[in-house]
Order: C-alpha cells, then sequence, then structure tokens
C-alpha cells in the first residue's frame, strides 16, 4: 500500500507531502505519524504541504487531528508551505484549521516549532519547580 | 439552473476511492483547457473533492458528467454528479452549515455551494441524488 515517508531528523519527523492525498492515503499518515511520535520520542512534527494543489473538508480535518494527536502525545506540530489558492479556497470552503500552527515555509516552520518547543519545556521545568517547593 | 450550450462532454465512472485522483485531474486538465486561472480552478477541484466523497460515501458511486459549456457571455466547466442512492430527505437541513448525517463537519454541501457559481440540487428519497456545478472561467 502507498505511504507517505515520514523522516526523522534528531528531535523532529520531517514529511513532505508530494503527492495529491486520496482519503485512505492521509488516513495512513494520520496513524503513521502519530505512531513514530510514540517510537521517536519526537518533540515536534512538521508537515510541508507546498506540493498539495487541493486540500478539502476531509483533508482539513486529517491535519487538524494531526495537530491535536501530536499536541496530546507531547509533541508540537507546524504545517508549512500551503499555497495561496489553497487557502483562500479553505477559508471560502469554512475551514479554518483552527488548532493548527502554521508557517509560510520550511525555514520559518522550523523557527516556531523550536520556539514551541522551548516554550513547553520551560513551563514543565516551572511546574517541576513549583512541586519542589 | 442557468441556461447553457455544451461544447464538449464525457462521462467519468466513479466506483471506488481510488477513482477520485484522476478524476480530480480529469477536471483540472478540462479547466486549463478553458484557460480557468489557478485560484478558480483549485475552488472548483476542491468543490469536486467534496461531491464525489459524498457520491461514494451517500450514493455507493456514480457517475459524474464533465461538460464544458458557455452561456455566450463566458465559458465554464459544469459537473453532474448522479448517484441512485438513498436520496436525501430533508435537502435544506443537508445545505446547512455544520449539518452532518455523517462523521464529518458538515462542510460539504454548503461549503461546496460557496466555491461555485451555480449550484443546483434534486434528490428523491429511494432514487438518487443530482448534483450539478458550474464554475465560471472568471466566476
Amino acid at each position: 500500500m502507498e505511504r507517505i515517508p515520514i523522516l526523522k531528523m534528531g528531535d523532529f519527523l520531517l514529511v513532505t507531502i508530494q503527492v495529491d492525498l486520496y482519503d485512505q492515503l492521509a488516513e495512513n499518515l494520520e496513524s503513521d505519524l502519530v505512531n513514530a511520535v510514540k517510537k521517536n520520542n519526537s518533540k515536534g512534527v512538521l508537515i510541508d504541504i507546498s506540493s498539495v494543489s487541493i486540500i478539502d473538508s476531509f483533508m482539513g480535518r486529517i491535519l487538524g487531528n494531526i495537530g491535536i494527536m501530536s499536541r496530546i502525545m507531547g509533541a508540537q506540530s507546524v504545517i508549512v508551505g500551503m499555497q495561496p489558492a489553497v487557502a483562500m479556497t479553505l477559508v471560502e470552503l469554512g475551514l479554518t484549521l483552527t488548532g493548527v500552527s502554521t508557517a509560510l515555509n520550511v525555514e520559518k516552520g522550523m523557527e516556531l516549532l523550536r520556539s514551541k518547543i522551548l516554550l513547553s519545556e520551560g513551563q514543565s521545568y516551572y511546574d517541576e519547580n513549583n512541586n519542589t517547593e | 439552473m442557468m441556461r447553457t450550450t455544451t461544447l464538449n462532454k464525457l462521462d467519468f465512472v466513479i466506483v471506488r476511492e481510488q477513482d477520485v485522483v484522476p478524476f480530480r485531474n480529469k477536471v483540472k486538465e478540462e479547466a486549463v483547457k478553458i484557460g480557468m486561472g489557478i485560484l478558480n480552478q483549485t475552488k472548483l477541484i476542491t468543490a469536486a473533492s467534496e461531491l464525489v466523497r459524498n457520491l461514494l460515501k451517500y450514493g455507493g458511486g456514480g457517475t459524474v458528467e464533465i461538460e464544458s459549456v458557455t452561456n455566450g457571455r463566458e465559458n465554464g466547466i459544469l459537473l453532474r454528479f448522479s448517484d441512485k442512492g438513498p436520496g436525501i430527505k430533508d435537502i435544506d437541513l443537508a445545505m446547512k452549515d455544520g449539518y452532518s448525517t455523517g462523521k464529518s463537519l458538515g462542510l460539504g454541501l454548503p461549503g461546496t455551494k460557496r466555491l461555485v457559481n451555480e449550484f443546483d440540487i434534486k434528490s428523491a428519497e429511494g432514487e438518487g441524488t443530482t448534483v450539478t456545478i458550474i464554475k465560471w472561467k472568471n466566476g
């Protein structure tokens, strides 16, 4: 069965979607990613959708799910590189991808991911200190 | 639905999920042929993707007619999705944002309507559903 490759880079997982997704492929990606986060103890997930030319409500929901699931697993996620026409279509469709962090390109996405991880680690450090008092 | 003249027509049979990607490519091809811009292409293909999912999920598959049409002033792409599924009980309700009998977000029909220029839905319980949309080249 066709699958979208997930690359591990240090604490991060990188996914570049190079083909137009059909439903089964998107569902596989969702479960593969969540399993990969667990297996690799990943702190962040970066998904590049710059080659995706259409996102409909189903795929939008999968992207949203990936964001929420990674957060529940303790990892941060960022979606980067959305094409302008796709963004305009999504908004008109009524899908605003609430709860999903996005960035303009991979570079900015990586920056955002790092700062989100720093922030969440700072938070748990603060919590630990509070507990010892 | 507006009166149009058909310039070119082809039928596409949809029976399983794997037919969706070739179907989307075909729609894109036809849209490029009439010189539709990238934004309108994206809107049309997204709308087509929503409707073809409904066709599979609720109608158990069916056919899509892909037509290039003209109203005299402008050219456009007309898509007609027909299934022989159970039909829609309450069309007004199905057209409401956020309503779904499935587990989806309920954006499909109302969202699709916003993406295209002409939208027409006909359904009879037990007989099936036909949805027709038109996206004009510069619409």
